[in-house]
Formats: C-alpha cells, structure tokens, sequence
C-alpha cells in the first residue's frame, strides 16, 4: 500500500530533520557561547530551604 | 576577526527554568507510569493467578507509597535536578550517589526504549487492521525517540504540558473502560463469579507476582528529576508525587478490576494489550479506538517522561564531574540539559533497536529496585543527620521510621521474586554496576570537584 509506504519514508524523514536540527544548533551554541557559561549552573536553591512563606508564592 | 563568545568573563550563571507547577510533576510521575496499567502488569496474573494480581498490586502500592513520602520530605528540601542521586551524594556519600544516578539513566533510557518499542508495534498493529500486513517498525521507533528528544530539547514546559493532556486523557480511558463494564452489575457485564479462582501455584505465586507487580507503578519517583525546575519544590514536588501515587492506585486497581472480570487467568497472563483486548471483548468500536489511542498515548507519555528524567540524571552526573562535565552545559534560550538530551537519543534507539523487550524492562526494573532500597537508608540517615527541626521541609512524612522499613522489607521480597524469574538476569546486573562502581572508584572520582558538587545552602548536619 502505498499510503504507509509514505509514511514509512515520512517517519525516517521526520527523525532525520529532528535529530539533525539538534545537532545543528548544539553546534551553534557552542560556537556563540562560552563553555564555562554554558556549564556554570549550580545545584538550585528555593525559598523553602530559606524559610520564606510558601503561601501563594506560585500564583 | 575574532569575536569574543557570549558569557565569557560575565560572572553570570545560567540555570534550568522555574515554570513547573504541580500539575507537571503530577504528569511527569503519572505519565511514565501509565502504560504499565494499559500492558504489562497482566504478567502478575500469570504468575500467581487473579488474586496474586491483585495482593501484588496492593503491596507493590505499599512499596511505592513509601517510595513517594520519602521522595516527597526529602525532595522538598534539595531543589536541584538528579531527584534520587542528589539525595545520595549530599546524604550517603559520592559511591552511592554514581550508583544511583547510573540506575537512574539506565532504568528511565530502558523504559524509553521499552515504549518506543510499543508505539512502533501499536503502528504495525493498526497497520494490519487496515490491511498491511508487514510494516516496518523501526522508523516509528526512532520518530518517536527523536520527536521526543526535540520537544524535551526545546524545553521543559511544553514537553510537560503535552505529557499532562495526554496522560490525562489516558487515565480517563481507564474510568471510561470502567464504567463501560457496568460495574455495580455483577454477571451484567463482568464475571468475577465464574473467572476467579484460587491461587493456581499456591503463595510461592504470590510471591512470584510482586515483581511484575512494579509495572502497576515504576517510575513515579521520576519526579524528583524535576526539583530544579519546579517554582517551589517545597510545594510542588508533595503534591504531585503523592497526587500521582493516589491516582496510580485507583488506576491499577480498576485495571485489575475491569481485566479480570472478562478475561480468564490463563489468557489474561500471557496477553500483550490487555486493556485493549478488554475493550474489544465489549463488542464496541468506539471504545477499542479509544483504548487502541489511550495505549499510544500512555506509552509516548511515558517514553516522553522518561526522555526527561534520564537526561537531568545525566546532567547531574556531569555538572558534579562524575561523568564528563561536558553534559552539565545547559542551553542558554531553552534552558535545558541539551546535551544530555542527545546523548542519550542514540543509547536509547540502539536498545529499541535490539528488539528485546523482555530484558530491556527487566534490567529498568532492576534498576529501579537497587535505588529503593537505598532509599531506605537513606531517609533513616536524613532525619538523623538533619531533624525535624535543623531544616525546612515542604512535607514531612508521618510514622518515620516505619516506611523506610516497610520499603526495605518490601524491595527484599520483591528481589526474591525476581530472582525466582529472572535469576541469571539479577546477577548480571549486579555485576555490571560493581564493575561501574570500581570504574568511579579507581579512574572517575579523580576528576571530581569534591567541594564544588556541594553547594545546597544546607545547615551542618548534626554530629558533624
């Protein structure tokens, strides 16, 4: 049939675009920015460890 | 020319964005977890009969409900990604924290693996009821990895607001399914009456069933992978973990309700979709659509979750040196772990790809089991190294230590089990992470920061 034939090529046209898209743009980052910017982030603090009120803190 | 890169010299940081709330951990807990009820959990049945089914659906429930109180106290205290490992390192030790973040890649890569797999064998399924008999799977399995990865890569709100419609959706088909049976009728539509019976291999059944048991909930703990992007962890990550465990329970148990008042044990035990074939014993195509649709939706849900769970593991990994730091990068427009995220596109799809789908959810099971049991210890040394009242805490668990020892106990009957089905299974995956902890002992833990993988504004833990 030829519809899933179709699609069949449509699925591994869709993944390749995707993936290569990722690829793509990782290098472009990489390319832009610096590593240690990129690679800078720390593990994250949130009020509750300060004590700070939770009551409608997510409105 | 040379241009100087963006950030150099600035002194700035970057990090992962606060957007979530608790509906997304609901989600991301739920969403990898559902597909369990649509296939998979049927395999208790043939273990042990119906009624093993559903004693290991309750004490599997038991197991997992004190996997998500201590999830929920401690998590609500460490808000930063790796969920299980993060707990392991500031609480146990740098060993435990390796271990748990590689059971973490590996049981959530595996179980992305698994549902990928059933969306390319649900495509050939509806492929044949149309009339095409030989579909090739493989180009469904690796859409459905790649269009994952990419939204996962385009960043965490969305991929979590598509995983909160579409698990949503999925549950429903369940309630619907449920409803559908008619079930204050007895003999009406089910027939519990005539289809249960004793136990067909005595309790050593029982026992036997605990570890497909699992299927009914593995992977809730993912929410804890989520800490860092929460906007409060103290609130957010509570309320959907234990909202996601209550729902879990009333979902694994009208699967087992609805299941086996159609189906006798025998056939039950060994089915692929259970709940689709439930649907279409009901004679109603509307309903087999819409289990045929809610299956695809559980599993790209899960597959989805499971995308970003193991890609913040592996981040965290990173960021703390244990595995390249190149991993630790975070896009600076989406704000997400996207390096992670890519490398583990390959790993997953090479697991699909090899079509062993048996293996692959036993070592994912494995996996998980090994990081329960550390719970365990872990939450008895949390409260002795950081009381009640040393830290903050968005939730505090009741009757400690009692949880923590129902879990142990519970993680040991259910490796028992395990080893009674999959002994050769058990053993080697111990094997590979004793080889994998004395990699990190002898040539990995050099290279590690030791007090850069420390920066929680914590108190001093009491007795230090």
């Amino acid at each position: 049939m030829i519809f899933w034939d179709v699609l069949t090529y449509a699925a591994w046209g869709l993944s390749a675009i995707m993936l290569m898209w990722m690829v793509v743009d990782a290098f472009m980052v990489s390319s832009q920015y610096d590593e240690e910017f990129l690679m800078s982030s720390r593990e994250g603090e949130d009020e509750v460890m300060h004590g700070v009120e939770l009551d409608g803190e997510n409105k | 020319m040379a241009t100087e890169k963006i950030g150099v010299g600035s002194g700035q940081r970057i990090s992962m964005l606060k957007v979530l709330n608790p509906f997304h951990i609901w989600a991301l807990g739920v969403g990898i977890v559902l597909v369990g009820e649509f296939m998979g959990w049927n395999f208790t049945v043939g273990k042990g009969g119906a009624y093993a089914s559903l004693i290991a659906c309750w004490v599997i429930g038991l197991l997992y409900t004190c996997v998500a109180m201590i999830d929920s106290e401690v998590t609500s205290t460490v808000a930063a990604a790796g969920g299980q490992y993060t707990q392991a390192k500031h609480i146990i030790g740098p060993l435990m924290a390796f271990n748990v973040g590689l059971y973490l890649v590996m049981a959530y890569t595996m179980l992305c693996a698994a549902d990928a797999l059933v969306v390319g064998d649900l495509m050939k399924s509806g492929a044949a009821v149309m009339g095409y008999a030989d579909l090739d799977t493989r180009p469904f399995v690796v859409l459905t990895v790649a269009f994952l990865a990419w939204l996962n890569y385009r960043g965490v709100f969305m991929t979590l607001t598509i995983n909160l419609v579409i698990t949503f959706l999925a549950f429903m088909s369940l309630v619907v399914l449920f409803i559908a049976v008619n079930p204050l009728s007895q003999g009406d539509v089910l027939q519990h009456q005539g289809l249960l019976t004793d136990l067909p291999y005595g309790w050593i059944g029982v026992v036997a069933a605990l570890q497909f048991g699992m299927w009914y909930y593995l992977g809730i703990e993912g929410t804890c992978q989520a800490a860092e992007e929460v906007r409060s962890a103290g609130r957010s990550i509570p309320l959907g973990t234990m909202g996601g465990i209550m729902t879990l329970l009333v979902a694994a148990t009208i699967t087992w309700f609805v299941a086996t008042g159609l189906m006798p044990w025998q056939y039950l035990g060994q089915a692929v979709t259970p709940m689709y074939d439930a649907a279409s014993l009901l004679g109603n195509t509307n309903l087999q659509l819409m289990l045929f649709m809610a299956t695809a939706f559980a599993a790209i849900a899960s597959a989805n979750g499971c995308i970003n769970d193991a890609s913040r593991a592996w981040f965290s990994l990173g960021r703390d040196r244990y595995m390249p730091v190149f991993f630790g990068a975070i896009h600076p427009r989406y704000r997400t772990p996207y390096r992670s995220i890519m490398f583990l596109v390959p790993i997953a799809i090479s697991f699909a790809f090899t079509g062993l789908l048996d293996q692959v959810i036993t070592f994912s099971i494995l996996s998980g089991l090994l990081g329960y049991t550390f719970m365990s210890f872990n939450m008895v040394k949390f409260r002795k190294m950081w009381p009640l009242e040393s830290i903050h805490r968005g939730y505090i668990h009741p009757f400690h230590p009692l949880p923590a020892i129902t879990l142990f106990v519970l993680c040991c009957a259910t490796y028992f089990a395990t080893f009674l089905g999959y002994g050769a299974s058990l053993l080697s995956i111990m094997a590979f992470y004793i080889v994998a902890s004395l990699w990190f002992v002898f040539r990995r833990y050099q290279y590690v920061k030791r007090a850069d993988q420390f920066t929680m504004p914590w108190p001093r833990p009491k007795g230090y």
